[in-house]
């Protein structure tokens, strides 16, 4: 266990290497830089120049490389291309924001989807059953920023019961969270149900209700506990979409996080941000991964991780 | 003990119902199946619908579907009814006076495209990889399982931002509006999966005892690969293909409403959504109708996907 542990960190370091080289040699290949914008009104070539060695363009394309990957070792990306900012500083100040909605939202789909997938299991096939399979069919397929679009329609221009963009109270985060928490909430449904089925006509199951258990204990203690180990598997590629998910959230409702620093980053060629934000965004979703792995072998003795 | 016992004329009966009842093979008893299911009979009738309003477009839609019109612009659909409307434009018109339905009818050729084409692309080249790797192991198969292992720390969606952002301004994205990146971008970020899903199905089948008859009976490589691997791997590729289809077309609206997708004023519905935001809370319809088809189409092809997994492998059932 612990050597797989050991393992799985470390395979982090190439990994990373990786995708470092893949984003770096993709943001070399696009053409023009952000210093280029208007065609109309160009900037003197010594000006571009200037500022080229301002920001290492100027020289070779693997010394910059091997410039960046020291640099990002100790989290130094730079300034923005963009803004007259350290790339450090502006993810600092976003990373709160998103990380506040990103647990919001999971939290709250869990709160909605283990209850419902439980619930739905035990009384397959009845009213309460078929709907929480709507709403998981539903959530699960429209994709979240229509479903953001029809909320607005809905409580911001007709209702007009919430704001429409904008951060910081309470009202302000309920369309948002709630919205971004729908897909996994309908995923985590989906698994929850599946697996409590699953672990219902287990032959352990049969034997405790045969010596008598009362049918709480058999639901919590045996079908539960046994039932909750492939949802914890799935919270990893849950994260995954908890983060794509919070770009177009935040896109939409003006959240100020790091997903919507991604996308006007990406629309204003701003190399460092997207850079900066990618890596870390990989970086996240390799941590709960491997967090996920290893607390599933705990969890399940049976599975041998460690081949 | 109890025994069942028969008369012979009733036996006789039974076996030769057992005999006249019709042979089907695995594929017919999965289309039987498919057909018993509603949900993926109205999923199918729906994406038909909406393929026969991609291939004739031209002859459907009222107007050009980059027409400008600016005199009767922001006009509301039919059935909202009042003094904005216009007889002419049945589902309303948008900030620039172009005719809303002949944009939603024109979006759905490029959202089939866009689902069809990255997704075949992504078959042949996925597929072909994972049953080679599958098949031979070694270093091939090393060598795309450390592959896969960095593609998966990247989310899908992210990969294909990263390229689309960076790609855009070059030849490749300048071909057919952008189309063409998208394509690539796409298969390039999604061969991974299926390789993989293909080359699981590969190990586990070639242990089998078929495959070792055929091997011993002489059959050429390239032969059992084709004729008897691959059909066997077919079912869960063909339920992946059901969701590969509507996944790609969601990311092009992504994109494209994010605004690094498809170039206006070509429409897509991700197009359309991008364009009518800004006037969104002013006048909604030009956003919530394709946010509609959208909906329509991403719910089809569910229905159709779970719909075919339950018909191709009943006990996966979910």
């Amino acid at each position: 266990m612990l050597q797989y542990t050991i393992r799985r960190l470390l395979l982090i370091i190439p990994t990373m290497f990786f995708v470092a080289l893949i984003t770096f040699s993709l943001a070399h290949a696009a053409p023009g830089s952000p210093f280029e914008k208007n065609e109309n009104r160009p900037l003197p070539p010594a000006t571009i120049e200037r500022l080229n060695r301002a920001y290492g363009i100027d020289k070779p394309i693997t010394e910059q490389f091997v410039l960046f990957l020291g640099n990002a070792i100790r989290f130094d990306f730079g300034p923005s291309m963009v803004r007259d900012r350290q790339v450090t500083e502006i993810i600092g100040q976003g990373f709160p924001v998103s990380a506040q909605l990103g647990l919001q939202a999971l939290l709250l789909s869990l709160a909605i989807s283990l209850p419902l997938g439980v619930v739905s299991a035990l009384k397959q096939n009845s009213a309460i059953d078929y709907g929480s399979l709507f709403f998981a069919t539903v959530g699960y397929t429209i994709p979240s920023f229509v479903i953001a679009i029809f909320a607005i329609y809905v409580f911001a221009v007709g209702l007009r019961w919430l704001p429409i963009i904008g951060w910081g109270d309470l009202r302000h985060m309920i369309l948002p969270t709630v919205i971004l928490a729908l897909g996994p909430a309908a995923v985590l449904t989906r698994i929850t149900r599946a697996s409590m089925l699953e672990a219902i006509r287990q032959d352990y199951v049969r034997t405790a209700r045969s010596k008598g258990l009362r049918e709480q204990v058999v639901v919590v203690s045996h079908v539960m506990k046994n039932a909750m180990i492939p949802v914890a598997t799935i919270v990893g590629p849950v994260t995954a979409g908890l983060i794509t998910g919070s770009f177009l959230i935040e896109q939409i409702f003006s959240v100020p996080g790091i997903g919507r620093l991604y996308v006007t980053s990406i629309l204003g060629r701003d190399y460092p941000v997207i850079m900066a934000t990618t890596l870390l965004y990989a970086f996240l979703i390799m941590v709960a991964n491997i967090t996920v792995d290893i607390v599933y072998g705990i969890l399940d003795p049976r599975i041998k991780v460690g081949k | 003990m109890a025994t069942v016992t028969t008369t012979a004329a009733q036996q006789r009966s039974i076996e030769s119902n057992i005999l006249s009842r019709q042979q089907r093979s695995l594929w017919q008893d999965a289309f039987w199946r498919l057909r018993r299911n509603k949900a993926a009979m109205v999923g199918i009738v729906i994406i038909a619908l909406a393929s026969f309003c991609a291939i004739f477009a031209g002859f459907i839609a009222p107007y050009e579907p980059t027409a400008i019109n600016t005199a009767k612009n922001n006009m509301d659909p039919l059935f909202v009814g009042g003094k904005y409307t216009d007889s002419s434009y049945i589902l309303g018109s948008d900030q620039l006076g172009r005719d809303i339905l002949s944009r939603l009818i024109w979006s759905s050729r490029i959202s089939m495209v866009v689902g069809l084409v990255p997704t075949l692309l992504v078959f042949t080249m996925g597929a072909s990889l994972g049953m080679f790797a599958g098949y031979f192991g070694g270093w091939i198969d090393n060598l795309l399982m450390r592959f896969t292992d960095i593609i998966y720390a990247f989310p899908d969606l992210l990969f294909v931002i990263i390229i689309m952002a960076t790609l855009r301004n070059t030849w490749l994205g300048d071909l057919m509006g952008g189309l063409i990146l998208i394509f690539v971008a796409l298969a390039v970020v999604s061969w991974v999966g299926l390789a993989r899903l293909v080359r699981g199905q590969v190990l586990s089948l070639k242990e089998k005892e078929f495959i070792e008859a055929a091997r011993a009976t002489g059959v050429p490589t390239t032969r059992i690969m084709f004729r008897h691997l691959f059909p066997n791997a077919l079912a869960p590729v063909i339920v992946s293909a059901a969701f590969a289809i509507p996944g790609a077309m969601l990311s092009e609206s992504v994109l494209s409403f994010i605004g690094i997708g498809i170039r206006p004023p070509t429409a897509t519905w991700g197009v359309m959504i991008n364009e009518g935001f800004v006037v969104f809370s002013q006048s909604p319809w030009p956003v919530l109708l394709p946010a509609v088809c959208i909906s329509i189409v991403m719910l089809a092809f569910t229905f159709l996907g779970d719909g075919l997994r339950d018909a191709l492998d009943p006990r996966m059932k979910i």
